[in-house]
């Protein structure tokens, strides 16, 4: 939270408390003043919620252990199909959300791990060549496995995903407080998204400063280093790969049985690239870089959804880029530049065990 | 027997494509270490050009000869290439030639990416008719073996394209250049070698290729898109790993036998799934290959050793 504080512009470094105040003011407010837009905008922020989740996974294997990987929407996708399966008329199987969630999680955490075994020795950008690959694998299998055994119902996906249910309450409908009074069920999503995104990033950053944390500094930083001074750098990435999916796991479920249907075409590349792009805009290695390159990139685009047609329709009489073309302009946009001119993204991360600092700590200059 | 050799012919022809993608993947990794991932989307662009410019020509001159008119668009589709990869180093590789690793190859995601949506702006989301110039009507050389003319072009056209590269690269003053580069560029710039001249020649060389390849590709499918770049282009790469990045000789013989893979892999999955998989599993191959070949045998068939190297 602190991290996030102190990135509030202009309050964040004068009085960093008032602005813990106000990203916590605005956390919970921010559905009730959408709502007052229309119910559009809930469901946009609760997706932002789940790309939040998104890109703090990813943001824990590409940043903090410095590993690119380019086929992480599997990872959603391995919990999304999870939850499609285990709790869907599909194959009849109702099961609880709470058994879905830690199978999920151990479902994506051990794709994760067979992904991360055979990669090991790579780096950079054959890593990332290999983990697409992967990515398209599992999207492949998704969308062919419905003959000789129809498993995942291919292209058409899974519909009608059992809603969550929170000890008996039904997320899904809304909640008749009073007679004229109802809280939508898009809020009761957001608060349950909400009190995710928030232990996520709790238990983040006690990771990022605890010994597997700087670990993964170390091992981004300088690997050959790293494995001198002991650690064991294998485990290190397969841990960075298993803990980074589960995230995507976990996430998937959350999306799954939001949405009530999943499909294969909801996890192209273009998403990884989609999340890939949120973290590097953000600033990598960095919790708050992520959450906020994660709220710009998934709200933008709808914003731009619904200036984009009547501003068009005004300037040139007809619609020139549709909103689609639009979105995917802005991420491809987003990250070249940002990599031109601020590679350090956004937010740059506070590099608490990088050698720079070091450095200037004693007073040598870079 | 029939369907084996006509696997054989069909892997030759998706190889020889495969391969001269390869050739430019390989060229700029030899050179700059960088995976330019919008290489595949410049055989897009290439095939969109010139199927704009059949268009053109058929409204101007609707009695022109074929070839004629296949010759003219790849004379406009190849310089269009060339340039958008020259930009593309000149904007958004070069600035980044001393960043840390991830960003270069971040970047190239990008342009990948933006070529695609700038595709898709200017030639729409449909698929596209692409003219067959050549004919299409499949010949019989053995019984129950077919290839068509076109087939029979690419085959040659790229076989003496790869040749002209080769040529060019051993035997010319330039050519010693580049490999002078790709060895060392400071040394290299010592020596007198403008490196960075030859960088850029080394990604506008690979365009030309591309942009030929592109041609090809989408005369013998009959169709183009804003999207048909990237998988021949992952393909192509996968073919150069395959055979040994930076090295010329690798990437043809990698194309060729990822081609050949591809093709036995799609006439016989089938069979050897008992029924399981069919032929729309055909893309996990490429796939299967590039991560077996990094786990077991990074050089590749005729590389040496650089997995260690990013």
């Amino acid at each position: 939270m602190n991290e996030l504080a102190l990135a509030v512009p202009w309050l964040g470094k004068r009085n960093p408390l008032a602005a813990r105040w106000l990203v916590i003011a605005i956390a919970i407010g921010a559905p009730i003043v959408a709502m007052m837009f229309g119910r559009t905008w809930v469901r946009v922020l609760d997706f932002a919620l789940l790309y939040i989740l998104l890109a703090l996974g990813l943001n824990l294997v590409v940043g903090f252990a410095g590993l690119l990987d380019l086929g992480y929407i599997a990872f959603y996708a391995v919990g999304a199909y999870t939850a499609a399966f285990l709790a869907s008329p599909h194959f009849d199987v109702h099961l609880p959300i709470w058994i879905v969630l830690p199978l999920a999680a151990c479902f994506a955490a051990t794709a994760g791990i067979t992904l991360g075994f055979p990669v090991l020795r790579l780096r950079g950008d054959y890593l990332a060549i290999v983990t697409l690959g992967f990515g398209e694998i599992v999207r492949i299998f998704m969308n062919n496995l419905n003959y000789p055994i129809n498993i995942t119902n291919g292209p058409q996906g899974i519909n009608s995903l059992d809603p969550i249910m929170l000890f008996g309450w039904d997320l899904s409908r809304n909640i008749q407080v009073t007679e004229d009074l109802a809280i939508n069920s898009l809020f009761l999503y957001y608060y349950f998204f909400l009190a995710c995104v928030v232990g996520s990033i709790i238990f983040i950053q006690r990771l990022q400063i605890s010994r597997v944390g700087r670990a993964w500094a170390a091992m981004r930083d300088d690997e050959l280093a790293a494995k001198a001074i002991g650690i064991n750098t294998r485990n290190m990435k397969l841990l960075a790969f298993s803990l980074g999916a589960t995230f995507g796991g976990v996430s998937g479920v959350l999306f799954g049985t939001f949405q009530g249907f999943v499909s294969p075409e909801s996890f192209s590349l273009m998403e990884s690239i989609a999340v890939l792009t949120m973290v590097v805009f953000g600033g990598m290695g960095n919790v708050a870089g992520a959450i906020v390159g994660a709220i710009i990139l998934s709200a933008l685009p709808e914003i731009l959804r619904h200036l984009a047609v009547p501003v068009q329709n005004a300037l040139f009489g007809h619609v020139l880029l549709d909103p689609e073309v639009l979105r995917m302009l802005l991420l491809s946009l987003a990250m070249i530049l940002m990599m031109l001119l601020r590679p350090s993204g956004l937010i740059p991360a506070n590099a608490k065990y990088s050698h720079i600092r070091y450095l200037k700590a004693k007073g040598v200059t870079e | 027997m029939e369907i084996f050799l006509q696997q054989i012919v069909n892997g030759l022809v998706v190889g020889s494509v495969y391969a001269l993608v390869a050739l430019g993947y390989t060229m700029v990794y030899g050179i700059l270490g960088l995976i330019n991932f919008a290489h595949g989307d410049l055989v897009m662009v290439g095939a969109l050009t010139a199927l704009q410019t059949m268009m053109f020509l058929m409204g101007v001159a609707p009695g022109m000869s074929p070839i004629a008119m296949l010759t003219l668009s790849l004379l406009v589709a190849i310089p269009v290439c060339m340039l958008l990869a020259f930009t593309m180093e000149r904007l958004a590789y070069r600035p980044l030639r001393n960043a840390p690793r991830l960003a270069p190859l971040i970047t190239a995601i990008g342009v990948s990416f933006l070529l695609q949506t700038l595709a898709m702006i200017i030639w729409g989301r449909n698929y596209h008719t692409f003219p067959q110039l050549i004919s299409t009507t499949p010949l019989q050389p053995i019984e129950g073996v077919f290839i068509t003319p076109i087939q029979i072009t690419i085959i040659i056209v790229s076989a003496l394209m790869m040749a002209g590269l080769v040529l060019l690269v051993t035997k010319t003053k330039l050519g010693r250049a580049m490999r002078a580069t790709a060895e060392n560029h400071r040394v290299a710039a010592l020596m007198g070698v403008d490196t960075n001249m030859i960088i850029a020649l080394t990604f506008v060389l690979g365009a030309a290729l591309a942009a030929v390849a592109g041609v090809m590709f989408a005369s013998n499918y009959g169709i183009a898109h804003y999207g048909m770049g990237f998988m021949p282009g992952l393909k192509a790469f996968t073919a150069a790993v395959l055979g040994g990045i930076g090295n010329l000789g690798g990437a043809m013989l990698g194309g060729i036998v990822l081609g050949l893979v591809e093709s036995f892999g799609a006439g016989y999955i089938e069979h050897l799934t008992f029924g399981f998989l069919n032929s729309s599993y055909q893309d996990i191959f490429a796939f299967m290959i590039l991560g077996l070949v990094l786990i077991f045998k990074p050089t590749g068939l005729l590389g040496e050793r650089v997995s260690d190297r990013a």
